[in-house]
């Protein structure tokens, strides 16, 4: 297994000693070059991950998708990029100037936090704490507040409907994904990401316990939630608030929502996969020894993107499956069936783990 | 109507049975082969139109196998004549009063008997809703709906056919009468050459 604190710790050696830069400078430039990194890798992904909902989109419902832009359509989504960036950005009179311009950035913050949480490879994570799982559910919190923001700050009575929605389900949601989260830990026995993914080494964590696979199909819903996507869209309702709480915004900050919503899509899905699939940890069955050393030769990170698409993937069949549920539905939901159900499936884990 | 006092867990297994059904239907959705034509693109290569698809109304001409019908022989037709009686049965069928018959009466010289005979045979493509009426109230297997469905003109006038008058031979594809080519499911056809 390609170990990349390998690639890490010879540049952190070249910038100290080969070129004998002050720890302040180095820490710096490593900084930029990871904070480069991140934003790049989050906009590819956005880019890919569009295309493929356009695509999967098109697929279930008998259609072939965009095929016009370039071969089998691989162009639409730079032409849709491109002509995103040159729109025009105007702002809303009596619209709450401030809020109205923090919004997108605060939605785009938690996003981008989120991410850098994800371990890509084998020594390749950005963020890795000891409280790693806490902080992830902390900061993806901040988006309902740049949603929320958004859709106060833009004076316009959909907007404000929309943020509501949103607000009160993603709220909502967290309840039974953190108690997913915390189900994990359970079992792992840590809170750091990679704790938890060196923690699957002998089996992914659906293998490791039978109740967990109950606690990975509500992260899913939730998750699904979270992301304001699936038949959990009420808060963009195109058919009621013509866009919800983006309403208002044109060019880039609109671009700001689409792209967060997107990468909280790939988030969700890739917590998902780190979480319960083990992240970039290759299939491993205990006892078959050649197996497992077949499997260790495929890199991790292509075992990350794929756990992590394939889920993409599950969650865009729920999506285009189902249709919109009411407020009320949504959190009858939420709290009188997931929350209990996680409740009762924690304790579930935790007997299991305890007698096993 | 359904029992509207499930208890609880009922309630969650027939939810989780009907969310099943629905994932089941889309997933095979998804692998069914896609049947889209890649028009305009395979416009002149690959496009097929099914030959029962109606496209606009065109007279029927007779044929060598009309000239062996006993009925066709009778009324004297020639090969490449179209064989509308005016009798304004496909008129009277029309819902949107599409089809506009103008006739007028004429006496045979040898015989003395009067036969109808067709002036004009109006029918406005605007305003057909392509209903098959006409087609099947007529008697004589005189007119007959096409596949040819490009018909987008720039004014409206244009859309007014004088069936008599022209000798239809196929529209703006002239392959494509019989269906053009065969139907393919789940290939991409966007070979334009």
């Amino acid at each position: 297994m390609f170990d990349f604190s390998i690639v890490t710790k010879w540049f952190d050696a070249l910038l100290t000693q080969t070129l004998g830069l002050s720890s302040f400078w180095s820490i710096l430039i490593e900084c930029v070059v990871v904070g480069v990194l991140i934003l790049t890798a989050y906009a590819l992904i956005a880019i890919a991950l569009i295309f493929m909902e356009r695509k999967v989109c098109a697929y279930f419902q008998c259609r072939l998708g965009p095929m016009r832009v370039g071969p089998w359509g691989i162009f639409q989504v730079f032409a849709d990029v491109v002509k995103m960036l040159i729109k025009e950005i105007f702002t809303v009179d009596k619209a709450d100037k401030l809020l109205y311009c923090i919004a997108p950035f605060l939605v785009i913050v938690a996003s981008v936090g989120t991410f850098s949480f994800l371990p890509w490879n084998k020594g390749a994570h950005i963020l890795d704490f000891n409280v790693g799982v806490f902080m992830i559910t902390a900061i993806s919190s901040i988006g309902v507040l740049g949603v929320f923001l958004a859709g106060w700050g833009s004076n316009n009575k959909y907007s404000v409907i929309s943020a509501m929605r949103g607000a009160v389900m993603m709220i909502s949601y967290e309840m039974s994904l953190g108690l997913c989260l915390i189900s994990s830990v359970v079992v792992t026995g840590t809170m750091q990401v990679s704790g938890i993914v060196e923690a699957q080494n002998s089996a992914w964590l659906i293998f490791q316990n039978p109740f967990v696979w109950i606690a990975f199909l509500i992260f899913l819903i939730s998750g699904n939630a979270e992301a304001n996507r699936g038949p959990f869209d009420l808060a963009e309702a195109e058919s009621e608030l013509t866009a919800g709480y983006h309403t208002e915004y044109s060019g880039m900050g609109f671009g700001f929502y689409y792209l967060a919503e997107y990468l909280n899509l790939f988030v969700i899905s890739g917590i998902a996969a780190t979480v319960f699939l083990g992240g970039w940890m290759p299939l491993h069955i205990s006892g078959l020894d050649s197996f497992n050393n077949v499997m260790d030769l495929i890199p991790g990170v292509v075992w990350f993107f794929g756990k992590a698409f394939f889920v993409v993937w599950l969650l865009m069949w729920v999506k285009w499956t189902y249709p919109r549920l009411r407020i009320d539905q949504i959190l009858k939901l939420e709290w009188k069936y997931l929350m209990p159900l996680m409740l009762l499936v924690l304790v579930l884990i935790t007997t299991f783990e305890a007698l096993v | 109507m359904e029992n509207k006092d499930k208890s609880y867990f009922q309630g969650i297994a027939d939810g989780m049975k009907t969310l099943a059904t629905g994932l089941k239907i889309t997933l095979k959705e998804y692998f069914t082969p896609k049947s889209t034509e890649q028009y305009p693109e395979n416009r002149k290569t690959t496009l097929h139109v099914s030959k029962r698809h109606r496209g606009r109304l065109v007279f029927k001409r007779v044929t060598e196998q009309d000239l062996a019908d006993s009925k066709i022989q009778a009324r004297g037709l020639q090969l490449g004549d179209y064989k509308c009686t005016a009798c304004t049965m496909c008129e009277k069928s029309c819902p949107n009063d599409t089809i506009k018959i103008t006739s007028h009466m004429e006496e045979n010289p040898e015989t003395g008997r009067k036969k109808k005979v067709l002036d004009d045979y109006q029918y406005d493509l605007g305003d057909c809703m392509f209903c098959q009426l006409c087609v099947n109230a007529c008697n004589f297997d005189a007119i007959e709906f096409t596949n040819d469905f490009e018909n987008a003109v720039f004014d409206r006038s244009k859309l007014v056919l004088h069936l008599d008058k022209e000798v239809y031979k196929g529209g703006s594809l002239p392959n494509l009468i019989d269906g053009g080519a065969p139907l393919e499911i789940g290939k991409f056809n966007t070979k334009t050459k």
